[in-house]
């Protein structure tokens, strides 16, 4: 019945966003002691995922750069940023979170090129929250007497940091904020596949005129993290990364009375009620598990759906899962970009396979895939059992599993049965179910009919084994400061 | 209470293959017989729908907006945007002169533009339905007139019904009801669906295409879309319609977006294509672009069609056809360039 | 007429609001200061460990579940009953563990008040520490404090009772359930608080009290699946090594102070160190299309 004056369907004509705002360089350095300085490692190259090309060469840390960044840390720390008035390091701060807004949108652009992740996301999400984490610990400096920790609590000295891939830039803010903020110094270390937003963050960092070695930035591979978590010099560790990497710095710092704190996996259940906003929650599933690619420690990768309404949320499931646009992450009308390395796309090919032959149903999105560079479709698996690979271990890709409940009951059962505790999903609009979920699910983060919402003012980290220790909020700012017992 | 369902479609003001096809026959009959046997059914139906979530329908509205089109696709959708509207005027100052002028800018929207296509109606006052029939005859623009004591809906059913016949006898192709909104709001289902059925069966006889108008700027809240927009359907409407235009809120995205689902999710159910059509403020075409995002992704490609949905404006159509020159010529174009009626 | 032959007693553990016999059938010699033979202690193993674990998560759920006024309530309560028995707490701490009898008074007083203390914090930890989060969007978001679950700890070797009770009465105010091992050398406080915290309207398993060596019973528990958090304050240096390590495992909380004064007034140290934060998210928007609900 269609109007044949008019096409039937038109397409979303290409609309990407220009490379060169991202001003990519050929190579990368180390910042050390405010200085872009070459490192002892040897360089690696970082390639776009979403092309296979290569993006740039980047110089990397050997354990003795490790050893002295370390040391200029201390340096700054006692010469300069412990005793400098919370007033003044907030100003420093404020500039950079300014300096993050001004330069938002290449910041996207080198975030998308170097992650895969669709430009839209790292536009309206990883830059800006970004930036908006560095303006809420400013105004922290100079106010850590009312953070209900003391009358004047102490920072802890050397802070060294290790962060994932999965969103380079705002981890890097969430990270350095907070731990400035409270008057450590720190070095950091970004994953080896997403090198370039938080060297681009140093050159902003360099023109706020921070004083040399509060933050120094070491690129490599994970010894460069296991040398610098081991490093007798650092007094806090801060890792977000796998589970199995947090166990190992877990065990490390064993003994030596440093501060440690992990945000590490998660299998988020996402609970579908009966009486749910349907609709809403169909966009809720589906921000949870495909936002980002599923490269999300929360992302809402077990869909736990009440067995009454399970065939109608799974159509419309998958019909909205139909109109996801797959493809250049550089576009801006691409939902769903690349999986960020060859490595990532064979771990999720291997759990997805093991879904098949666990007697799980597959359903693969018809949107076309890109022939060239690292893509995943999105992937629904229905008829899964908690006993399934699928259903237990974190996927980090765009792979949702689908399980049924009867009762609340048996959804909380279900919900909490992970050693993971991260994040969890409620929809329903029953408002004292909400809070009756809410407060039954042993995970760090609930989201009542929403999901991935995240922001400075508000803590989020794990239960059991996704880690302790929060990030946003007091209780993430209590995590940088020493307390009274 | 009526128990049988009337049969939606018939004749439309919209010519060609789409508005010679039928509607397929009423499924819904037998799938919705049980809801609409009594008033009690019918609320438990529509209290039973899924609520709607305002933060969440509101962000998937502004997702959609995020969607880009450029080039050929804009072109394209330019000109189907314009092929959708109903071309309106409402005001208690409409004289056959102003009429006539609108009708002369719905056959040519831009005269120095022949191959722009023309809209899909015009919308007059039944009063004004003649004057506009006559001018229209032959080129297949559809006339729709607002019927039903429009804007407020506050008369009695004998009025109402005399003022559809008189709009259809006029010469009117697609009619434009108001629902009563007092009668919703306290509940009384039965009487805003027995009203909807008995137009309708007028209409029908008329051979005419039947708009339900919410007017959801004074139903409130989302959920209150829903039920409505269900209820319209169940009624046998052809379009639901979000506004009068009269009352603020007019048509949002959101809005629209709520009302899109329920014709997605009508068509699962009883494989019965149903339109709508927002209606007041869209007035660029940056904003019309953006609908029709929402009417793929939301509905599916098949409406994208101006049998299916139509934009209830008055200003739009012109920054449409300034945007379709600056589509064509590569630089912008200005008011000047377009006729003022 | 010769002096009365005192009765010499077996102290038991006390695990699940019961006072059981180590499975192992071990005790050991608890003596004085100056060597004189006190009692027999249950010498606790392995196996007392996981049936201790194993009641404490029974008892957390009603616990954690509980009303924080109730919490509050039966925490006072413990402190009444406490203070009911001073004089047999002030006899025992000098018998057992050399105090003078001042010192011993002072240690006894300060327990209740350490008590009462924490029985005040049960309905305020959740204001104090927990917030309403100012989002930037249409959201109310807020995050609370909730118990981690079930603790191990190990009460400091000194202060038998003022140390034990400054351990057990930060877990459990906010929720938690703990699985104590008292001092090895010194239990005869801690086995008699159990018969005070049997009284006291404490539900079973909300705390277990374990005698014997933690070098022993610990490593076991520290990489017990089931075992959230610990809590190594009366532990060595060269055990807690071993102990951090094996709670690595499981990504265990440890709370492990470098050093622990007992007598200090608290801070909220103890207390957020057994605490999760939970924040929960939910749609505000706008109640009307029209945007109504404004000011």
């Amino acid at each position: 019945m269609s109007d044949k004056r008019f096409p039937l369907d038109w397409e979303y004509a290409p609309a990407p966003e220009s490379a060169a705002i991202g001003r990519i360089a050929e190579r990368y350095r180390m910042f050390v002691g405010g200085k872009f300085v070459d490192g002892r490692g040897d360089d690696l190259k970082t390639v776009n995922p979403a092309t296979e090309e290569p993006l740039a060469t980047v110089s990397t840390a050997d354990a003795a750069d490790v050893d002295a960044a370390v040391g200029v840390a201390r340096k700054a720390y006692d010469k300069v940023w412990s005793s400098m008035p919370g007033a003044e390091r907030g100003k420093y701060l404020f500039r950079i979170a300014r300096g993050i807004a001004e330069r938002a949108r290449e910041l996207a652009v080198v975030e998308t090129l170097d992650n895969g992740k669709p430009i839209k996301e790292s536009r309206d999400v990883d830059v800006p929250t970004a930036s908006s984490h560095f303006f809420y610990h400013a105004g922290w400096a100079d106010k850590l007497r009312h953070a209900g920790l003391g009358p004047d609590p102490r920072p802890l000295g050397v802070v060294g940091q290790v962060i994932p891939w999965n969103f380079p830039l705002l981890m890097a803010a969430w990270k350095i904020a907070p731990a400035l903020a409270a008057g450590n110094t720190v070095v950091i270390k970004p994953a080896e596949t997403t090198p370039l937003s938080i060297l681009v963050l140093a050159e902003i960092i360099a023109d706020a005129d921070l004083p040399p070695g509060v933050v120094n930035i070491l690129p490599g591979a994970g010894e460069v993290g296991r040398t610098l978590v081991g490093h007798p010099g650092i007094d806090k560790v801060a890792f977000t990364g796998s589970t199995e990497v947090g166990r190992q710095i877990q065990s490390t710092l064993a003994g030596t009375g440093r501060r440690l704190t992990l945000e590490l996996g998660g299998k988020a259940a996402n609970i579908v009620f009966d009486d749910a906003p349907i609709d809403q929650a169909v966009e809720g599933i589906v921000n949870g598990i495909f936002f980002n690619q599923g490269h999300v420690c929360c992302a809402g990768s077990r869909l736990l759906v009440q067995e009454s309404v399970a065939e109608e949320v799974i159509g419309k499931l998958q019909q909205r899962i139909s109109t996801l646009r797959i493809g250049d992450p550089m576009d801006k009308n691409t939902d769903v970009g690349a999986i960020n390395s060859a490595e990532q796309l064979g771990r999720i090919r291997e759990l997805t396979d093991a879904g098949d032959d666990e007697g799980a149903q597959r359903w693969t999105s018809p949107c076309p895939v890109p022939d060239r560079g690292f893509f995943f479709p999105p992937t629904v698996f229905s008829g899964v059992s908690q006993s399934m690979r699928i259903a237990r271990e974190e996927i980090f890709g765009p792979v949702l599993s689908v399980l049924t409940f009867r009762t609340p009951d048996e959804a909380i059962a279900k919900a909490n049965n992970t050693p993971y505790g991260l994040s969890a999903g409620v929809w329903t609009e029953k408002g004292s179910r909400i809070l009756g979920m809410a407060s039954a699910l042993r995970a760090g983060v609930v989201w009542a009919n929403t999901f991935n919402r995240f922001d400075p003012t508000a803590a989020f980290g794990g239960y059991k084994e996704s880690g302790f220790g929060r990030e946003g909020g007091i209780s993430g700012l209590a995590a940088y400061l020493q307390e009274e017992d | 209470m009526t128990t049988a369902l009337p049969q939606p479609g018939g004749a439309g003001g919209v010519t060609g293959p789409a508005a010679a096809a039928p509607a397929p026959a009423s499924v819904a009959g037998a799938e919705f017989a049980d809801v609409v046997a009594d008033e009690s059914s019918l609320r438990r139906f529509l209290h039973g729908l899924p609520g709607v979530d305002p933060v969440g329908v509101e962000q998937r509205a502004a997702g959609l907006s995020t969607r880009s089109i450029k080039k050929d696709s804009k072109k394209q959708a330019i000109d189907l945007a314009i092929a959708m509207v109903d071309l309106t005027t409402l005001e208690g100052a409409d004289t056959a002169g102003k009429v006539r002028s609108l009708a002369a800018k719905a056959r040519r929207p831009d005269p120095e533009r022949p191959d722009t296509p023309t809209v899909a109606a015009v919308c007059v006052y039944p009063d004004m339905v003649a004057t506009a029939a006559e001018r229209l005859a032959g080129t297949g623009i559809g006339i729709a007139s607002v019927a039903t004591a429009f804007p407020s809906g506050r008369s009695s059913l004998e009025v109402k019904l005399a003022d559809t016949r008189m709009a259809i006898d006029s010469g009117a192709t697609e009619v434009d009801m108001v629902i009563d909104r007092g009668a919703f709001l306290e509940g009384r289902y039965g009487k805003v669906f027995d009203e909807i059925v008995a137009i309708r069966e007028v209409c029908t006889a008329g051979g005419v295409r039947l708009k339900v108008i919410m007017e959801t700027g004074e139903l409130a809240t989302y959920d209150n879309v829903r039920r409505a927009s269900w209820m319209g359907l169940l009624a046998g409407a052809d379009f639901i319609k979000t506004s009068t235009g009269k009352v603020a809120p007019a048509a949002t995205l959101p809005v629209t977006v709520v009302m899109l689902q329920a014709v997605h999710d009508w068509h699962q159910r009883t494989g019965e294509l149903r339109a709508v059509k927002p209606a007041g403020g869209i007035r660029t075409a940056k904003d019309a672009l953006k609908y029709l995002v929402a009417v793929r992704e939301v509905a599916g490609p098949q409406w994208l069609d101006p049998y299916l949905f139509r934009f209830g404006a008055s200003s739009l159509l012109n920054d449409l056809v300034l945007q379709r020159r600056t589509q064509q010529d590569g630089h912008y174009s200005g008011p000047a360039y377009v006729t003022v009626d | 007429m010769a002096d009365r032959v005192t009765v010499a007693k077996t102290y038991k553990l006390f695990v699940g609001g019961a006072f059981p016999r180590s499975e192992s059938g071990r005790t050991y010699q608890v003596t004085s200061p100056s060597g004189a033979f006190l009692a027999n202690a249950a010498l606790g193993s392995r196996k007392d460990g996981r049936d201790a674990v194993s009641a404490a998560r029974k008892g957390f759920g009603g616990w954690a579940g509980a009303t924080a006024y109730n919490r509050g309530q039966v925490i006072y309560r413990i402190a009444e009953m406490l203070d009911g028995r001073a004089a047999q707490f002030e006899a025992l701490l000098v018998e057992a563990d050399g105090l003078s009898a001042r010192a011993a008074r002072a240690s006894v007083a300060a327990s209740v008040d350490r008590l009462v203390h924490y029985a005040g914090w049960t309905d305020k930890l959740t204001a104090v520490l927990g917030s309403s989060n100012p989002v930037a969007g249409p959201f109310f978001s807020f995050t609370s404090p909730e118990p981690t679950g079930v603790v191990v700890a190990v009460a400091p070797q000194q202060d038998s009772l003022l140390g034990l009770v400054s351990v057990i009465a930060p877990v459990i105010t906010s929720g938690n359930a703990v699985v104590v091992i008292a001092s090895t050398e010194r239990p005869l406080a801690a086995v008699t608080l159990a018969e005070v915290l049997a009284t006291s309207d404490l539900p079973g398993g909300v705390v277990n009290i374990l005698t014997g060596d933690p070098a022993e019973i610990m490593p076991h528990l520290a990489a017990h699946g089931d075992v959230n958090a610990l809590d190594l304050t009366g532990v060595g240096p060269e055990l807690r090594t071993e102990l951090e390590r094996a709670a690595a495992g499981t990504v265990k909380r440890v709370y492990a102070p470098a050093a622990f004064d007992p007598t200090k007034e608290p801070g909220l140290g103890r207390l957020r160190a057994f605490l999760e934060f939970k924040t929960v998210w939910h749609p505000t928007g706008a109640v009307s299309l029209a945007g109504g609900g404004g000011y």
